[in-house]
């Protein structure tokens, strides 16, 4: 089996359209949800046979679950590399299930069903993980929709259920609700402005956690970082979701605030901070990943501050993403040497800008 | 008995008191010996011998308990510890007292109050479908000559029975 992307309901990351709220400093809030189904071992612990039936099980019912119409189930135990690298490049699976820790492989039963709605990763440490994105700042959308396809799926198969523990999950981290409520948010204000600490140290105080683009162990590149809930037992689900918003809705006007102070103390400094960020990426011609993220992400701010007008979010959204290392890769058709993706990236980039029509300057 | 001092819970130590060659007898509650500033939890005299008996107490404690196995996936309690993640749903059962105040420590909670769960009508209950997987299991070990492995699920089926 090969991976065809146009197979998936918008390519699987319909929230790159930046359509919702905020969607120049928010790009994307998620709602997960950890599941176990019942009368199997857990994911790390069951043999061979029972992932397969737990995914079996699983494709029987998605006819009965709305969320779930239309959806593209994806066999990551059938894939290459390559192709499991570019879904967990979308989002769509954790490096786990991709199997892209050692030994390399993804385990026999590891799936993803993506539709419009929603998607659901099967055969995770835990046999379900359900997972809605919203473009922009949208925690109450994606946890409306979160909790629908919880309630449609759990009602065709039989969830592993505790009245006094909850949700049971393989790591007692997740246990209870088994919901991880996140925001994916750029905040290069706070950062320039060296504010960010402070901001960062108040998440953790108030019950909240941060990483990096790609979650849990992954760096922080470009001034972008995933906020989230720290616990999920002892508070509801909607009491993490709206504690979440809350303080997210805090934050996004702090980086507000500061960008208003960069303009108003440091204008011209910033405006050519910015408008040489985007003559590089113009005219590179080979851009290292973390260069590219740094400078996508002064882009980026220009954009929010109607510095380069014509400019959209969506395509800044979709560079994000296109142009990490496995996308290049995949779509040159070929494994690519770390020279020759700095080159593709650098290529897709002066493409995707000279294409964005209006531009001033 | 009633506590001598307030007068209202049962009295759990004797207090055996010589003031000026006189000596008294107080009867008193957990909580008015703790004011008092008396631990009455058993505790091992304070020697070199009597904390070094007390680790030993404790570590085969530890010992016994780590090897407590969940009759269903197998897993000890030392291979959660090791892994840090737990091998299924009965683990939760198996190891109810750690769970719950490791739960305590990383949620500052272990009672879920969210979304009350109730499987889909005709499910039949967690023990049943638990046992019909050990019995696939026995059987696909079984054709796999694979009679260690077929013994020990057995061993865990009669457990659940």
């Amino acid at each position: 089996m090969t991976l065809d992307l146009s197979l998936l309901p918008e390519g699987g990351v319909p929230w790159l359209v930046a359509s919702g709220d905020h969607a120049d400093i928010v790009l994307s809030s998620r709602i997960r949800l950890a599941r176990n189904v019942a009368g199997y071992a857990f994911g790390t612990r069951s043999p061979d046979g029972e992932r397969l039936r737990v995914l079996a099980q699983v494709r029987a019912a998605v006819p009965r679950v709305r969320s779930l119409a239309e959806s593209v189930a994806v066999r990551l135990d059938a894939l290459t590399l390559v192709e499991r690298q570019v879904l967990h490049e979308r989002h769509l699976v954790s490096k786990e299930l991709a199997g892209l820790e050692a030994p390399g492989e993804a385990r026999s039963g590891a799936a993803v069903l993506v539709s419009h709605e929603a998607g659901v990763m099967v055969n995770e440490e835990d046999h379900l993980r359900l997972q809605v994105f919203r473009s922009g700042f949208d925690v109450a959308g994606a946890f409306a929709a979160a909790q629908r396809l919880d309630r449609e799926l759990g009602a065709q198969v039989p969830y592993a259920f505790h009245p006094e523990f909850g949700f049971l999950t393989s790591c007692p981290t997740n246990t209870g609700t088994g919901m991880r409520a996140s925001v994916l948010i750029h905040l290069p204000g706070l950062v320039l402005t060296q504010e960010i600490a402070k901001v960062l140290q108040g998440l953790q105080q108030m019950g909240l956690t941060y990483r990096g683009l790609y979650g849990e162990g992954s760096e922080v590149v470009g001034n972008f970082f995933q906020i989230s809930n720290q616990t999920t037992l002892g508070r509801t689900e909607e009491e993490l979701a709206e504690h979440l918003a809350r303080v997210v809705k805090r934050v996004i006007e702090q980086e507000m605030e500061a960008r208003r102070v960069l303009l108003r103390d440091a204008g011209y400094i910033i405006e050519d901070k910015l408008w040489r960020a985007y003559g590089t990426l113009r005219h590179a011609r080979s851009l290292p990943a973390d260069e590219a993220m740094n400078l996508l992400s002064g882009v980026r701010l220009a954009a929010g501050l109607q510095l380069l007008p014509g400019l959209s979010v969506y395509t800044l959204n979709k560079l994000l993403i296109f142009t990490q290392s496995a996308h290049l890769a995949f779509d040159a058709g070929r494994p690519l040497t770390e020279s020759e993706t700095n080159l593709a990236r650098a290529r897709y980039v002066r493409e995707a800008l000279a294409n964005e029509a209006g531009l001033a300057g | 008995m009633l506590c001598d001092q307030c007068r209202e819970r049962d009295a759990v130590l004797n207090l055996t008191q010589i003031v000026e060659n006189a000596v008294t007898q107080l009867h008193l509650c957990e909580k008015c010996a703790a004011e008092r500033g008396i631990e009455t939890t058993v505790s091992m005299p304070k020697t070199a011998l009597g904390d070094f008996l007390q680790a030993a107490q404790q570590q085969a404690a530890q010992i016994a308990g780590d090897a407590a196995r969940c009759s269903f996936c197998g897993t000890s309690l030392r291979d959660f510890r090791a892994s840090g993640r737990l091998g299924c749903a009965q683990c939760y059962g198996a190891f109810e007292h750690s769970l719950r105040d490791l739960l305590r420590r990383v949620h500052g909670s272990s009672k879920h109050v969210g979304l009350q769960y109730r499987p889909p009508a005709g499910t039949p209950p967690d023990r049943d479908t638990a046992l019909d997987e050990l019995r696939n299991r026995l059987q696909a070990a079984i054709r796999s000559e694979e009679f260690e492995t077929a013994a020990t699920l057995r061993d865990q089926i009669r457990t659940l029975e």
